[in-house]
């Protein structure tokens, strides 16, 4: 008989025991609740560090097991920042606008409320009209769904097109890129609704919350750990069953998932869609701790570094995600931060703010060289698991296949 | 008042001369004395005209003079005299009409007039006539060029006289083109103008059209009943598409034939202004959070008179009923209108074709830029089928090397000379070692060598952000290629588009070349469709994905020359590219190099006909752009120019 | 018997070459079938059509009593209706255990939603012990099938095939690399299949084909050549020119 999901992988526990107690851990340190070891802008950078994990989690999911490098979920995770942040915007204005037009002498119509609202937010871009898309930004509930919905309409729409012209490899790539590209050009412009290069801002504070960001931030901390959980969760349970097996087909050999009778485009297009609604989530708790969102953000290379998260940490596993994620973005926040310390060399010395990308460029070329298993591979050495020698040939013929040294007997 | 103006200057044409010849310049100086003195532009006309229709030679003297801030009087008698310092506060005068020294005077004996620049605008246009005849082509030049900035109907006679004198043919010919755009404006006689007019509406030129625009200028008007005195252009219904309903009204208002509107402002301001022991009007104030109540207690307001009362719409339907409006001409002559506006409507179907044709150039331009940028990419990614993310960085390198290049070799031609077989070198170099150290491990996997590869890129980007710093690097082109080519007003392009064009064709016949006629070209082929076979035959693989590879990479290089002459180079000057060199590759068909001209073409002639459609925002016409591509794929996955069958690796 | 496939004056280019030209098919419920032919005759071809991977130039390709058109259906779509395929590399899923292959295999729901609530049952891993010990495979089960010999690759892949339970079975060289043993053992596999279904196989082999003891298809230059018992089209002088050259 089968034994039950949490008995046949032992890592899930885990995982959600270190990630208890690293959120209890923060906790304790905090200034919000705690002794106050940690600053509060650091719990945010740890707070965003664990959305970052979220979505490499939904890349590992999409890339690692089902072979399609999407080059654009960062525009899904930009997406759901927005959506949650036109509802955070729009009610704070609107608290501050009643607060002020309450001093007048005659208390103001509801129009009025929403002109000086539009006033507030659209004046940068010279413009006063709510756009179409606002039209929810009043509801906290709508707006929440609006988080999964948008970015996931967008996902199926674009899937859809894709896959069902059969685009595979880097041509997906290149067209996953080119959608990046276009949402965050559109973005751009002051007529898109939504504040062109300002982007949104202020985030980081909830309306009608009057606790400190100290405490806040730690709520994130919380919310972005709990979302962390349960993706994890889900994630380790759909590539644990049969779902997980026809995925792990694809990746490996799409044409003969074909013929055995699954339908391919319609799994890919789920599991698109499904992590870009991760994917979504995870920005809807990201940009709130970042206090602002702008098109910047969604531009392909941050999709391309999501990539590289997932493969440094060890692509098809989903701690690796996880640890890449971590590992790679703390550490570039260390590297660009300053705190880390100059190398004199006599005739240069090596500031790491101009030099980590350097060195983040070429060690990912290493990884990709040498160990494709990435940061995950030390605990295949640790537990003794073995690469099986198949001389160097790969698990199957798709461009996404597993690579002998990715593979574990 | 302009006519008049033209008829007292004809008198003054024709009486004048006679009693001025005897006089001289000074009486009719000493006439606007006090005008002249005083300077001021809004005072000095009548004296310029005087001095300009006295027709005396001496009078171009004696503005330049003025104009000059050398013109003096003498505070003893009020005459002017032109006068230059001799020695510490004393200046020495000479008389205008004779041209004699009278003598030297103490500063404090004389007055300076020192014309502001309004005053001396005007001695310049009535300089004009002069420079019209002067002996120096130059400054006959500079009267005409005069006059096309700041045309005036002043000077189309003395335009006219100068015609036939003119010894010049070149500016024989602009002075006549000068005249009849003159006379388009200022002529006295209708059917002259018209004449101009038709006359010129075959020409294409930007002062044609700033000749005749102001012929068609409408003002929109209101009035009782429609007058019968006016160029009435054409009469509007309010409520149409031309006039809505609260346009018309605004025109009522403007004009003060009724009672501005009440607006939700003005009634919340006039509330807020007469509130009564927290009541407005007998209306609580906290109740007045709606229109209704506000509008309620407005009324009552004005019953009182406090206010005034509001405008219904009943009262705007009643007064505009009571109204017409329409548009008038500015120019009074119907015929003139009517002439204008069919030669306008004539030029502007002109300029439409010859927009096509210069948005078609402009296309083409963008086509070979994206084809330089994507030529490199068909031969490694098009043919080798190696995804190369750092492509970019590669045409930002050939950019750098040219602007190194410059620092050592000052003369623009020749550093670009050395600069484009450098630029091969460098990039030719970086990419064989590229292909050696990383490519060739990553053969069958092209989502790692496009992650690999994009590691390369991040790596380069910064790192010629460390040597070059962040600031724009300027990539000079030499002389001869600065300017366009000029066909006519509309229709222009710049020579170094036209250089880059040229190169293009270049790269293509090179590239065509070196694939069919070379033994490198073969042994690509052959390595490219079966490399195994190859291998047998005694090629070796490698080599040729090295050397095919280096290729590609040195043709980004030169294309980094080519694109640093007119975009700025910066370290993402690559990353600006390369998603649209993909697109290129993708679009066309991959492995194939027409395919990639094919796809250049598309995506060229595309972008310039949204931008074409959406001038002001180039940001959307590329978002546009990449939406039409991604659907575009839907219906053509293996591009425009496809392989078909097993040989495309289905 | 009745006819279960129907393949009538089906033609495909590419690129100008005539892989199959007018070629027409038929094989009935319980068939067993053997396809031979030179290099290049178009049986590899033959096979993506029925299957779905290419489209025809013309032709008709239709399907069981109901008679569909398989050419307007997707690969997946004709794999539900019970086409089943094995290709000539054998091709499994490395990276799974040979549990994890045949359970894909097996015939159950194939919707997305289906298959991630799926749960296997004790009587579908009952099928899937069933079917490993048949294939000679029920001490791998838990295995890497990656790991497996050439030959026990072969052995899984047709175990696949029967998981799906198809009604036609379309083989592509079963006996590649096989010792003399093994392939005894895929004749038997093969014959006992085609008892209850119609199986064609695509060989080389003529010993192999002789130990089918079916009907024979030769194709040539992307059409039929001749049809019969074994003997029969090996005394056809035709088939002797092109397979011993003129």
């Amino acid at each position: 008989m089968e034994r039950s999901f949490v008995a046949k992988n032992p890592s899930v526990l885990v995982f959600l025991a270190i990630l208890s107690l690293f959120t209890l851990g923060v906790t304790i340190l905090s200034e919000g609740f705690g002794i106050g070891v940690i600053s509060t802008s650091f719990v945010k950078t740890l707070g965003k560090t664990l959305c970052l994990c979220l979505i490499a989690v939904a890349m590992d999911l999409v890339w690692g097991f089902t072979g399609i490098l999407s080059l654009g979920h960062f525009a899904f995770f930009g997406l759901g920042g927005y959506m949650i942040g036109m509802w955070l915007m729009y009610e704070r204005t609107r608290l501050i606008v009643v607060e002020s037009l309450s001093q007048a002498d005659i208390p103001p119509t509801p129009s009025e409320v929403v002109d000086a609202i539009g006033t507030q937010i659209f004046g940068v871009v010279g413009s006063s009209e709510f756009p179409l898309i606002w039209a929810f930004s009043h509801s906290l509930v709508l707006q929440l769904a609006l988080i999964v919905l948008v970015p996931g309409l967008l996902a199926l729409i674009f899937g859809w097109l894709a896959f069902r012209s059969r685009v595979t490899g880097v041509y997906l790539s290149i067209l996953t890129q080119a959608m990046t590209l276009a949402l965050a050009l559109y973005l751009f412009q002051n007529d898109s609704g939504l504040r062109g290069n300002n982007g949104l801002s202020g985030l980081q504070n909830l309306p009608g919350v009057t606790a400190s960001q100290d405490v806040v931030s730690i709520w994130f901390l919380w919310a972005s750990a709990l979302a962390l959980g349960l993706g994890y969760m889900l994630a380790a349970w759909i590539v644990s069953g049969k779902f997980g097996s026809v995925i792990r087909g694809i990746r490996d050999n799409e044409a003969r998932v074909r013929f055995l009778g699954y339908s391919v485009e319609v799994y890919k297009l789920t599991v698109f869609t499904l992590t870009a609604c991760i994917a979504a989530i995870a920005g809807a708790l990201y940009y709130p701790q970042a206090g602002i969102i702008n098109p910047e953000e969604m531009a392909p290379i941050a999709s391309i570094y999501l990539a590289v998260w997932v493969a440094i940490g060890g692509r098809g596993r989903l701690y690796g995600a996880v640890i890449g994620a971590a590992f790679v973005s703390l550490l570039s926040t260390w590297f660009t931060g300053g705190q880390a310390p100059n190398i004199p060399l006599g005739f240069h010395t090596i500031k790491w703010v101009d030099w980590w990308q350097v060195l983040l460029g070429v060690s990912f070329v290493l990884v990709t060289l040498f160990a494709p298993q990435g940061i995950g591979g030390l605990f295949d050495l640790w537990s003794d698991r073995r690469h099986p020698d198949r001389h160097c040939a790969n698990l199957g013929p798709d461009d996404g296949a597993l690579r002998e040294k990715e593979a574990i007997e | 008042m302009f006519r008049l103006f033209l008829a007292s200057l004809a008198i003054l044409f024709a009486c004048l001369p006679a009693n001025a010849q005897e006089a001289g310049l000074e009486p009719i100086l000493q006439s606007h004395q006090e005008i002249i003195a005083k300077s001021s532009r809004k005072t000095i006309k009548p004296a310029i005209d005087a001095i300009t229709a006295s027709g005396l030679p001496q009078a171009q003297v004696m503005l330049e003079t003025w104009a000059a801030k050398d013109m003096w009087m003498r505070k003893s008698d009020g005459l002017f005299f032109a006068g230059k310092r001799v020695e510490g506060r004393s200046y020495e005068l000479t008389d205008f009409d004779t041209g004699e020294v009278i003598g030297t005077y103490e500063k404090s004996d004389l007055k300076q007039l020192k014309p502001n620049s309004g005053v001396r605008a005007m001695i310049g246009t009535a300089l004009v006539q002069y420079q019209l005849t002067d002996q120096d082509r130059k400054r006959r030049l500079a009267a005409l060029q005069s006059i096309q900035r700041d045309p005036e109907g002043a000077l189309l006679e003395p335009l006219r006289a100068s015609i036939e004198d003119e010894t010049d043919a070149d500016l024989k010919a602009q002075k006549q083109r000068l005249e009849r755009l003159l006379t388009i404006g200022y002529d006295a006689d209708t059917a002259a103008r018209v004449a101009a007019v038709e006359e010129m509406s075959n020409d294409l030129g930007v002062d044609v059209r700033a000749a005749l625009n102001p012929l068609v200028v409408t003002t929109r008007m209101v009035a009782p009943n429609l007058p019968t005195d006016e160029n009435i252009a054409i009469v509007l219904e309010p409520g149409s598409e031309a006039l809505s309903r609260d346009e018309a009204y605004d025109l009522l208002v403007a004009s003060n034939l009724a009672a501005p509107r009440v607006s939700q402002d003005d009634i919340r301001t006039a509330l807020s202004a007469n509130i009564d022991r927290g009541r407005v009007g007998g209306v609580p104030v906290a109740q007045l959070n709606n229109e209704t109540a506000r509008t309620q207690a407005y009324a009552a307001l004005a019953e009182t008179g406090a206010v005034s009362a509001l405008v219904t719409e009943a009262d705007i339907d009643d007064a505009l009923g009571k109204h017409v409006f329409f548009e008038t001409y500015r120019e009074a002559s119907p015929t003139v209108t009517a002439a204008a506006e069919k030669a306008l409507d004539h030029i502007e179907f002109k300029v439409g074709l010859n927009q096509t044709l210069d948005l078609l150039l402009d296309a083409i331009s963008l086509a070979s830029i994206y084809f330089l940028a994507a030529i490199g990419l068909a031969i490694t990614f098009g043919v080798m089928g190696v995804i190369n993310m750092a492509h970019g960085e590669f045409i930002m390198m050939g950019a750098y090397t040219g602007y190194v290049v410059q620092q050592f070799i000052p003369d623009h031609t020749l550093s670009i000379i050395v600069a484009i077989p450098m630029a091969f070198a460098v990039t030719f170099a970086m990419g064989v070692a590229m292909e050696r150290l990383v490519i060739r491990w990553l053969y069958a996997r092209p989502l790692e060598t496009l992650l690999a590869t994009f590691g390369i890129s991040i790596a380069l980007q910064q790192l010629a952000k460390n040597i070059f710093g962040t600031q724009a690097r300027p990539l000079t082109a030499p002389g001869w290629l600065d300017g366009a080519w000029v066909l006519n007003d509309v229709v222009s392009i710049s020579y170094v588009r036209i250089a880059i064009f040229v190169l293009a064709l270049i790269f293509l016949g090179l590239f065509l070349y070196i694939m069919k006629r070379t033994r490198l070209g073969l042994e690509m082929r052959a390595v490219t469709q079966n490399p195994r076979m190859a291998g047998s035959m005694g090629i070796n693989p490698g080599r040729v994905n090295m050397l095919t590879f280096g290729l590609g990479s040195g043709i980004a290089g030169i294309a980094g020359v080519a694109i640093g002459l007119f975009a700025k180079v910066t370290s993402d000057l690559g990353s600006d590219y390369i998603v649209q060199s993909f697109m290129t590759v993708v679009v066309g068909g991959v492995g194939n190099i027409w395919g990639a001209l094919a796809g250049a073409g598309m995506i060229g002639f595309l972008q310039k006909g949204i931008e074409w459609m959406n001038p002001s925002n180039t940001l959307a016409a590329q978002t546009y752009m990449i939406v039409f591509i991604i659907v575009f794929i839907q219906f053509r996955p293996r591009g425009i120019i496809a392989l078909k069958g097993r040989a495309a690796g289905d | 018997m009745s006819t279960l496939l129907e393949v009538s004056g089906v033609s495909v280019t590419f690129d100008g070459f005539r892989a199959i030209n007018n070629l027409s098919f038929q094989i009935g419920d319980a068939e067993l079938r053997a396809v031979i032919g030179p290099n290049g005759a178009g049986k590899t071809t033959f096979m993506d059509i029925i299957t779905g991977k290419t489209r025809p130039d013309e032709g008709r390709v239709i399907w069981g009593k109901k008679s569909i058109s398989l050419l307007d259906m997707t690969e997946a779509k004709i794999a539900q209706a019970g086409i089943g395929r094995k290709f000539q590399k054998p091709t499994v899923f490395e990276d799974q255990t040979v549990q994890e292959n045949l359970l894909m295999a097996l015939k159950n729901k194939r919707g997305w939603l289906g298959v991630l609530l799926y749960r296997p049952s004790a009587n579908d891993l009952q099928k899937v012990k069933d079917l490993a010990a048949e294939i000679g495979l029920h001490q791998e089960l838990s295995r890497k099938s990656g790991e497996l010999s050439h030959g026990q690759k072969q052995w899984l892949e047709i175990g696949m095939l029967l998981a799906q339970d198809p009604r036609l079975l379309l083989v592509d060289e079963p006996a590649a690399g096989m010792t003399p043993q093994e392939r005894e053992h895929t004749t038997d596999l093969l014959v006992k299949a085609a008892k209850t279904r119609a199986v064609v196989v695509v060989e080389h082999d003529m010993e192999f084909v002789r130990r089918l003891n079916c009907k024979v298809t030769v194709l040539h230059e992307g059409s039929v050549l001749a049809e019969g018992s074994l003997d029969h089209v090996t005394s056809n002088q035709d088939v002797i020119d092109v397979y011993l050259g003129r």
